[in-house]
């Protein structure tokens, strides 16, 4: 067999077996009815779909959704003024602080969410910090509520929506800036006509790459949520390796593909905002 | 004029601390509880609510807890061999979709996307429906083919982008030379390639060593790896070994990183 039919036939037959079939197999599972034997079984039926919609899955499906719209809100608003201000320090800086911001992802992610766990203790370092400067007078709860959820995710996630901004701050073109200056417009109106729509396609892959793997962060909810704030990923886990309910777990992955493909499509749209012809990054200008 | 050009100066100057400031503290807010595990793993006192003085008994309990040094290894060895074939299969895909044209090319691409924009819990349930189909054992095999698919498409984009980023006459050249398609990828394409080759595989240890979701999935009792090790050891309660566990990784991962900097500065300057 030449070079050329065997690289392409491991490529093809790879992602065949470990990607294609698999996630055939997935969505052919949510159509499928449970069992506790066998896993799955005949008839084909649209239950577990239905079963998304009554209210004890539906009450922790909408509370996940919550939880990882919050999250990934507060990592834009940190993340978009962070990836701004660093795409005006010098070449070097900017791939020193870069640096800096990846390093934490060379400690397994489940032990950082440990570390989080230990400083919003009654204890902790954020706890005997706000005390100690006299903002409060006693501990306050802050682990196993919403809000330590929320904490954990933006902490494991705000790098990941800090690098597709800075890639649209790095790329948009200043003297756009210069001309809306020169044509009279003020600061407001060059943010919101000529710097928001250039970053849109990195808000959105940024919210892309946040929003959906926040819901399947199962062990931060455990870590850090208690009982109350389940994310999807706990349901989902769940469903598969405790109650071995398979068909319906499917049914929450399939929902989360299609999530996924609708947000895809957020972002061809905006990318075809941004470069189509005589818009603001037409090549032809 | 003068005058104004003096505020405009201050007022760049604010905006200058203003920014490092910002900067700062976001970079304090991802530091700080890192910190705390550093600063702990040498803390006598269990909880770490104050510093009881200096110990190094932490690493002493990290060494003989046979269960998680294991669960350590496994990782590292999943981790080793996932970003190393990863790396070999992602270099042929690379190449593959840079220099042929095949039936189901878009495809290919495609499901390399898919790969990459999936969330974890996603990809998790998939690789746990087909080893069951497959009927392939959880454990070590499963780990390992979990690994090395999620790392693939990282690879394959590092490596395309520097592929179109060179000349390709040179393969051509290669050819015309008298070299085959195997010989011109090994002599010509690999070691143009490589400064991209050794991104790759570092993102894919990295992702590799990362994961908690996919492993959780695809792990079996008979193979357990550091994730799921240490989420029984935390859950319950607190566990010094595992910030002496925390400051071991993050340590070699730096050193890690600063070596590989050192080989691409070496093959750039060659």
């Amino acid at each position: 067999m030449d070079f050329r039919r065997l690289i392409i036939s491991v490529t093809l037959a790879w992602l065949t077996v470990f990607v294609f079939l698999p996630h055939m197999l997935l969505v052919g599972t949510s159509f499928m009815s449970p069992d506790a034997d066998h896993l799955v079984v005949w008839p084909t039926t649209l239950a577990n779909f239905e079963k998304v919609f009554t209210p004890v899955y539906f009450t922790v499906f909408w509370h996940s959704l919550e939880l990882a719209a919050i999250a990934t809100l507060v990592c834009l608003l940190v993340a978009y003024p962070f990836a701004w201000l660093l795409s005006g320090f010098k070449q070097r800086t900017q791939a020193i602080l870069l640096f800096l911001l990846i390093l934490p992802f060379w400690t397994n992610s489940l032990i950082r969410t440990y570390a989080i766990k230990i400083i919003l203790g009654k204890k902790g370092l954020i706890n005997s910090a706000l005390v100690s400067m006299g903002i409060l007078d006693e501990p306050v709860q802050l682990l196993y509520t919403e809000f330590a959820v929320i904490f954990g995710l933006v902490y494991l996630l705000l790098p990941f929506m800090v690098l597709p901004l800075y890639s649209s701050f790095d790329k948009m073109d200043t003297s756009l800036l210069e001309a809306g200056k020169d044509l009279g417009a003020n600061a407001l109106q060059r943010f919101r006509h000529i710097i928001l729509p250039l970053t849109m396609p990195g808000i959105i892959s940024g919210c892309l790459i946040v929003f959906l793997p926040a819901m399947g962060m199962f062990y931060i909810a455990d870590l850090l949520g208690g009982a109350k704030n389940l994310l999807l990923g706990n349901v989902v886990k769940n469903l598969f390796l405790v109650a071995r309910d398979w068909p319906m777990g499917a049914a929450f992955s399939v929902i989360m593909m299609l999530m996924m493909a609708l947000l895809l499509l957020m972002y061809a749209q905006a990318n075809k905002l941004v470069s189509k012809k005589g818009g603001l990054n037409d090549e032809n200008l | 004029m003068k005058t104004s050009d003096h505020s405009g100066y201050q007022g760049s100057a604010i905006k200058k601390l203003g920014s490092v400031l910002f900067i700062s503290a976001v970079l304090a807010y991802l530091y700080a509880p890192i910190a705390v595990l550093v600063v702990n793993s040498f803390n006598s006192s269990k909880y770490g609510h104050s510093w009881r003085g200096f110990t190094w008994k932490w690493y002493e309990k990290l060494l003989n807890n046979g269960n998680l040094m294991d669960a350590f290894w496994h990782s590292l060895t999943i981790g080793l061999l996932a970003a190393t074939l990863a790396t070999m299969l992602g270099t042929f895909m690379a190449y593959a979709l840079y220099r042929y044209k095949f039936a189901l090319k878009k495809a290919t691409s495609g499901l390399l996307f898919v790969v990459m924009m999936s969330p974890d819990i996603v990809l998790a349930i998939t690789f746990l429906v087909i080893f069951m189909a497959l009927g392939i054992h959880l454990g070590f095999w499963s780990l390992l083919i979990a690994h090395l698919t999620f790392c693939l498409p990282f690879v394959v984009i590092t490596v395309y982008a520097r592929l179109n980023g060179f000349d390709g006459n040179l393969i051509e050249a290669a050819r015309d030379l008298g070299a085959s398609e195997t010989r011109t990828f090994f002599s010509v394409v690999v070691p143009m390639s490589m400064p991209a080759i050794i991104s790759g595989w570092l993102l894919s240890f990295t992702l590799s060593l990362d994961d908690v979701i996919v492993s959780s999935f695809v792990t079996g009792p008979g193979y357990e790896i550091l994730p799921i090790r240490v989420f029984s050891m935390v859950r319950v309660g607190v566990s010094p070994e595992v910030n002496a566990l925390a400051t071991g990784l993050l340590i070699f991962s730096v050193a890690l990183v600063v070596l590989a900097q050192l080989i691409l500065k070496k093959g750039k300057s060659q």
